[in-house]
């Protein structure tokens, strides 16, 4: 028997340091080469890690939510044979563990934090988490008492049991429900109780991305109405006429025909700013950030050269991305390289929006819902018109509310005039 | 002629998972249609479980009643040998079958549920031809929970055909086989080899593991390695079988040796594979796993309203799980709240003896972390078993609990009749039962069932009767 020491491989892209997502193991585990040991999250893209080699869980370093560096060691096995444990760096924890009792995840070895001052190089030793209810035990109950708590949305494993081991009953439920989900007797009673929910993953990336945004960033709002009611006609007649294999259009390909003929016209807009080296870098190419909603948070895919593609193309691309996005399986490249963003929340869209810049980009178009408005036409006459807002974000750093004014503007003529976005 | 129907649920396969799924969603109020290539049952009931335990209870009758004959056994002295009349067996086995299968398209006809007869390939995730004797009916439904189970494992050199058979003919065979070779010795192929001998047939296992029922721990096995010698069965362990011809198995013995065995019929149970090939499964876009199809908690596949129970979900590959499934998928297409989530499903070998298991064993636990306390109760030291003749043979209740609180882990036993204690075991488990609770609840005196009690005072440390 020996050691086989698993650090965290070099996950490609210059990255140096990434996020443990999951542990899918644990202490004491037997596992085969190849079964997935640990998520890990770089900047975008959530990585699998398999295990390298048959054998049987040691030690793992580090938490869910926990930063780890590139070349840490992660997971020590007990293998057949002589291992690697020659290899592992001298810092490795030398572990001794050889029970299977112990189940909880290690953190690494506390006795390094203590002297802490002179270490040349402090790492983070995450605080000792709460004990967890080790995966496989599950809560006591009766097969009633497990359906009451289905219907009833209820975790058993937050309901405290009185019954011998740890049993729940029907009046432990009862006590849990009347208490509002906490520990209680008797009736109703004020809610006290605050969930902790740890800022990690990709939530934690939205969160710096957004802070980085709004701190350094002076945003310039600014938000006008467009008449739609032409561009619909057309989109609802191109929809109706389409060919086997283009996709139903919504107003958004529409939206970004318009942006990129905008900003081919203020390029200034379709740029990044790299603050600290006061440089901006205008792009020849567009790519069209979509700002999506996942299961896992905000995420922008790209349409990457806007400019090569019509509109067809446009939607089928935006749609594949943003698809790959929500369901998880989307690249890094389909995830980055964005020179500017569009942002829609669809019907639920609202009057007025105050979108966030996308760092570095320096523009951001934020479609508002469309609703139908009595609206003066050749200034006597009132007419139903299909209305819709852009709400809109510059940095005003780099560019002039002149400039972005003029290129909302050149949008909204495209997209009430839409024959011009196909010239 | 073509017809068209559409329906709010769609049941492919009528065995013990699609015809549960279909009675509840019927009781639910769903406009349910169930599809079915055979007569309403599944493997259960036309092919499995209901016929294998006739033919059993057959072969007992028929083996009790022959120990009579001669110098007698009890006092009780029968003048001649009986005589067996096999096809009369095999008739009274398809009475059962049928009226079971007439019971099953009652109760589906009685909760509304429609039956169409024929065999269903679906072009996509819900909609599917079904080739009745009426000619296509294309169906399009909301939710489809496919429920098509499982068929004999065939070894590519020993193709089922003639003298070499699954299970399925072993259950209808019209005369008792002089020589029967079994390859396999599983539950499925000592169930029937069992019976077979008890029948009068002269009984072979050829078996590639080096023990017979390899998922049963060998202190339960014990009793039927026993029973085998005892009723004239040779059992080679540790042997492959590599070919038939001219009625003989060619084989290879544990050292090596290749040997051959004259049968006049082979019966291969090395096991059963889900039927997931030949109607359309891979039209459906649904994700696998392994061999079977891949289901979340709810019973739900990767695609959208498309749920799949039984065999073709994995092991264990049991009627009884298959129902469970059907039960919680139909309540959950009816917008109620369910999962299926048990703490343990028994296993059951209706071999003489018989085994129940469910849950963990000690070796299971300690591999988890977990200390265990053990309690063992002979059938010898319980006064109803020894009334019954099902005292001897090594037979046991053995109860395996948390050596901290208690809590029952796992409960396995061997014997004669143990199997009518099963449900008490899983009702123990799935109460999430103590030792103490089993010890202080009132078994019936005289009753196997006291074994159970005895087993967990045993555990406790202070059984009355050993």
């Amino acid at each position: 028997m020996g050691q086989y020491y698993f650090n965290l491989p070099d996950l490609g892209e210059g990255i140096v340091e990434a996020e443990i997502a999951a542990l899918h193991v644990q202490v004491g585990d037997i596992v085969t080469e190849d079964q997935p040991l640990i998520d890990m999250m770089t900047d975008k893209a959530t990585v699998e890690l398999p295990s390298p080699v048959d054998g049987k869980i040691l030690s793992i370093s580090g938490q869910p939510g926990e930063m780890v560096t590139v070349g840490t060691p992660m997971v020590v096995f007990e293998v057949e044979g002589a291992g690697n444990a020659d290899t592992a760096p001298a810092e490795a924890p030398k572990t001794e563990e050889k029970t299977p009792e112990a189940a909880e995840v290690k953190t690494p070895e506390p006795v390094k934090a203590a002297p802490a001052p002179v270490a040349a190089k402090p790492k983070p030793v995450s605080p000792p988490k709460a004990p967890k209810a080790k995966t496989g035990d599950k809560p006591l109950a009766s097969p009633a008492v497990r359906k009451r708590a289905l219907e009833e949305n209820i975790d058993l494993s937050q309901v405290p049991g009185s019954g011998p081991a740890g049993r729940i009953s029907h009046q432990d439920l009862d006590d849990f429900i009347a208490a509002g989900g906490r520990i209680s007797h008797g009736a109703k009673k004020a809610r006290t109780g605050v969930e902790e929910i740890p800022v990690i993953g990709i939530r934690r990336k939205i969160a710096q991305q957004m802070e980085l945004s709004k701190r350094s960033i002076p945003h310039y709002s600014y938000v006008e109405e467009v008449d739609v009611t032409e561009v619909e006609k057309l989109r609802n007649f191109m929809n109706a006429n389409r060919e086997e294999g283009q996709p139903k259009l919504s107003i958004l390909p529409f939206i970004m025909m318009a942006t990129l003929k905008g900003l081919e016209k203020f390029p200034e807009c379709n740029a990044h700013y790299d603050a600290e080296q006061s440089m901006v870098r205008r792009f020849d190419g567009v790519h069209l950030g979509i700002a999506t909603q996942t299961p896992n948070g905000l995420m922008v895919p790209v349409v990457s050269h806007a400019e090569v593609r019509d509109i067809w193309d446009m939607a089928t691309e935006m749609m594949r991305v943003t698809s790959a996005g929500r369901e998880g399986r989307a690249s890094r490249e389909e995830l980055s390289g964005s020179t500017v963003t569009i942002t829609s929340l669809g019907k639920i869209g609202g009057i007025v929006t105050t979108p966030v810049i996308n760092h570095p980009e320096v523009s951001i178009i934020g479609v508002n819902k469309i609703v139908p408005r009595p609206m003066v036409i050749n200034g006597s006459e009132i007419q139903i018109r299909q209305m819709m807002n852009l709400s809109s974000s510059f940095d005003h750093r780099v560019v002039d509310g002149f400039v972005a004014a003029e290129l909302i503007q050149f949008i909204k003529g495209s997209l009430e005039q839409p024959a011009t976005l196909f010239m | 002629m073509s017809v068209k129907q559409n329906c709010k649920l769609l049941v492919v396969g009528a065995g013990p998972g699609g015809y549960v799924a279909a009675i509840r969603a019927g009781q639910l109020g769903i406009d349910t249609i169930i599809v079915e290539g055979d007569k309403a049952g599944g493997t259960c009931l036309i092919r499995g479980c209901i016929p294998s335990k006739a033919l059993i209870h057959a072969a007992d009758k028929y083996a009790e009643m022959s120990a009579h004959a001669g110098d007698g056994h009890l006092g009780i002295k029968l003048g001649t040998k009986p005589e067996l009349d096999f096809s009369k067996t095999i008739a009274w086995k398809d009475g059962i079958v049928n009226q079971l299968n007439g019971g099953v398209e009652g109760l589906l006809k009685k909760a509304k549920v429609k039956q169409i007869t024929g065999w269903a390939t679906f072009k996509d995730a819900k909609t599917c031809d079904v080739e009745t004797a009426d000619g296509i009916v294309t169906i399009t439904a909301e939710h489809v929970i496919l429920a098509t189970g499982s068929k004999p494992t065939e070894l590519p050199f020993l193709p089922f055909g003639e003298d070499v058979i699954s299970s399925t003919e072993a259950l209808d065979l019209q005369d008792v086989p002089k020589r029967l070779v079994v390859v396999g010795a599983g539950y499925i192929g000592l169930e029937l080899g069992i019976a077979y001998r008890k029948l009068g047939a002269d009984v072979t296992f050829i078996e590639a593991e080096d023990r017979i029922l390899a998922t049963y721990d060998k202190e339960l096995t014990r009793p039927i390695l026993q029973s085998l010698n005892k009723l004239g069965i040779t059992t080679h362990l540790g042997a492959k079988a590599s070919g038939w011809a001219d009625n003989k198995l060619s084989y290879t013995d544990k050292d090596g040796a290749a040997q051959t065995i004259a049968a006049d019929k082979l019966l291969v149970t090395v096991g059963r594979k889900p039927n997931t090939t030949g109607w359309g499964l891979e039209n459906m876009a649904v994700d696998m796993q392994g061999p079977f199809v891949k289901i979340d908690s709810r019973c739900h596949t990767s695609m959208k309203n498309v749920w799949a129970i039984g065999d073709i979900t994995g092991e264990p590959m049991l009627a009884h799980r298959a129902s469970a499934q059907g039960e919680v998928v139909a309540e959950l297409i009816a917008g109620k709240k369910a999962e299926f989530n048990p703490n343990a499903i028994a296993t059951v070998c209706f071999t003489d003896p018989e085994i129940i298991a469910v849950g963990q064993t000690a070796e299971d636990a300690k591999k988890v972390g977990i200390e265990t306390v053990v309690g063992k109760f002979p059938l010898m030291a319980n006064g109803r078993a020894l009334t019954m003749e099902a005292g001897e043979g090594g037979g046991f209740v053995r109860i395996t609990a948390r050596k901290d609180n208690h809590l029952i882990l796992g409960i396995h036993a061997v014997g004669p009749h143990v199997s009518e204690l099963s449900g008490e075991f899983a009702l123990a488990l799935e109460m999430s039962a103590r030792l103490e609770d089993i010890a202080g609840t009132i078994h019936v005196h005289p009753t196997m069932t006291e074994s159970f009690a005895e087993a967990s005072l045993a555990a406790l440390g202070h059984a009355i009767h050993i």
